[in-house]
């Protein structure tokens, strides 16, 4: 295999090689083992520590914690995603008095930190009299910045197609009204699903803020049953349980998007563009 | 005002806070981030599923679940114990340094095979290849995402407000425990992190424009 940075190794190459993965491996199985090591001298994997497994009513505790989780989750997704229609629909009008505004919302949203929305909202709202849920102060924290980013999203697919798509849909004598959402829409969404359910999973990810005010999801309920003195502060266990379904969660959404961008890549007709190279958007790191 | 002007010690400790971590945290995750790349471009096939699956696995979790980690349970390790600063820190850089390495990987790939092929039938050693050819048009492509990624760094500085280090996420309860008004608060915070972030966000544009054009 010839790659940009080695050619196909020759015999002295493949004895570096060699080399290289027997010390680079030692290195990465030591710190894995030191890491494994550490959490068994500290008697992470004591059976008492793990017994809180057992326990049907902590089953259930788990339980109601992953569905809180998922409740914000699908809320915030929701909405976000008709906030991002909103927003979108605002900046590519023809008027200006509604562009100029959605862009400033949209600019400022995603400039600002989810969490200082959330605390915000949280704790600013009760001093002009509305009392908000810590599940609520999640949602629309997540709303706004979500909402404004599949908002550029949006616009993006759209701005990318082909001028001829709307050029003829005009010809053909549409509105503007039906060559959005005949013509454009259609083309852009679809081009664009991947790119949606990615940011998805940083909804999803997000959605572990709301553990810092408070919000009795997956997070604040690993605290909560680390501190039981009876299962001998079981935080780190719980912490591996609750980790691994945030990441079999997310990495299902990651993987269903991968799917279906390959899909699209090869669906389309003709000879593929020029590897556009792989973007890296700030929102997808998320939180 | 009045929310701002009384609380100014509040708001330049919680800044200074967030922009020590921010540079901290920025650098160390280049470097993790760097180390990791090489090992996802290396043509040992165990390192570079290594790296992958760390990749895989960070870019999977929530920062949040990562940094609930390092404040909560590292010190229980009884491996080296660390103030809390430094464990936030930590914890940026494990997590941003999965986005970084995923930069840099993609900035390599988008340089054509061809270009390295000439060079080395030029008879370019690998230093100079990778110095002369594969590196200076990798950098275009590298250079404005990882701008994007490190804003997102600085963003995400704040979480660290809920496991007791004192930046400008922690502003704003500490500003309700005073008794302020924190909506008027919370926007002074936002707006710092605007004054932050814009110019950022400008040079990361200006970066994208200029170099677009290069290839």
């Amino acid at each position: 295999m010839t790659a940009v940075l080695f050619d196909v190794p020759g015999p002295r190459a493949r004895r570096r090689n060699r080399i290289l993965a027997v010390v680079g491996g030692a290195l990465v199985v030591a710190f894995v083992g030191y890491v494994l090591y550490r959490l068994a001298a500290t008697g992470q994997f004591e059976s008492q520590k793990w017994s809180f497994i057992l326990y049907e009513n902590i089953q259930l505790l788990l339980l109601g914690a992953l569905l809180a989780t998922l409740e914000a989750f699908a809320l915030a997704a929701v909405l976000s995603l008709l906030l991002g229609a909103l927003l979108a629909a605002a900046r590519l009008s023809d008027h200006a008095w509604l562009r100029a505004p959605a862009t400033v919302v949209v600019e400022f949203f995603r400039a600002i930190p989810v969490l200082v929305m959330i605390f915000t909202i949280y704790f600013g709202l009760p001093s002009v009299g509305i009392t908000i849920s810590t599940l609520w102060a999640v949602v629309v924290g997540l709303t706004l910045y979500n909402g404004s980013v599949l908002a550029e999203v949006f616009r993006a697919g759209v701005v990318s197609l082909p001028r001829g798509q709307s050029e003829a849909a005009y010809a053909l004598g549409m509105r503007k009204t039906q060559v959005m959402t005949n013509v454009l829409l259609p083309q852009a969404l679809t081009a664009m699903l991947p790119t949606i359910i990615s940011q998805l999973v940083v909804v999803l990810k997000d959605s572990a803020l709301g553990f810092l005010i408070g919000y009795p999801e997956l997070l604040f309920t690993t605290r909560t049953l680390g501190s039981q003195g009876q299962f001998d502060f079981p935080i780190i266990p719980v912490a591996i349980v609750v980790a691994a379904i945030y990441i079999s969660m997310c990495l299902t959404l990651s993987w269903l998007a991968n799917y279906l961008e390959r899909r699209s890549r090869t669906r389309r007709r003709g000879t593929p563009p020029p590897t556009a190279p792989e973007r890296v958007e700030p929102e997808l790191v998320g939180a | 005002m009045s929310v701002l002007l009384d609380n100014l010690d509040l708001f330049i400790r919680g800044f200074l806070g967030t922009i020590q971590l921010f540079v901290i945290a920025g650098i160390g995750s280049l470097v993790v981030g760097g180390v990791l790349a090489a090992m996802r471009v290396s043509p040992v096939p165990f390192l570079r599923g290594a790296g992958m699956t760390y990749v895989n696995i960070v870019r999977n979790t929530p920062l949040t679940l990562v940094l609930f980690f390092f404040a909560f349970a590292w010190n229980r390790l009884d491996i080296v114990t660390l103030p809390f600063f430094a464990l936030a820190a930590s914890g940026l850089i494990v997590y941003t340094a999965a986005f970084v390495c995923e930069v840099l990987r993609s900035g390599v790939n988008t340089v054509p095979v061809g270009q390295a092929e000439a060079s080395r039938a030029l008879g370019l050693n690998f230093g100079l290849t990778l110095s002369q050819v594969v590196m200076p048009q990798a950098l275009r492509a590298v250079v404005p995402p990882l701008v994007s990624v490190e804003i997102a760094l600085l963003k995400n500085t704040t979480i660290a407000a809920g496991f007791s280090v004192v930046e400008a996420g922690s502003i704003i309860p500490s500003l309700s425990e005073r008794g302020y008004n924190v909506l008027v608060g919370g926007l002074w915070v936002a707006l710092g992190f605007v004054i932050l972030v814009v110019p950022l966000t400008l040079l990361q544009r200006y970066l994208e424009r200029r170099w677009r054009v290069a290839r």
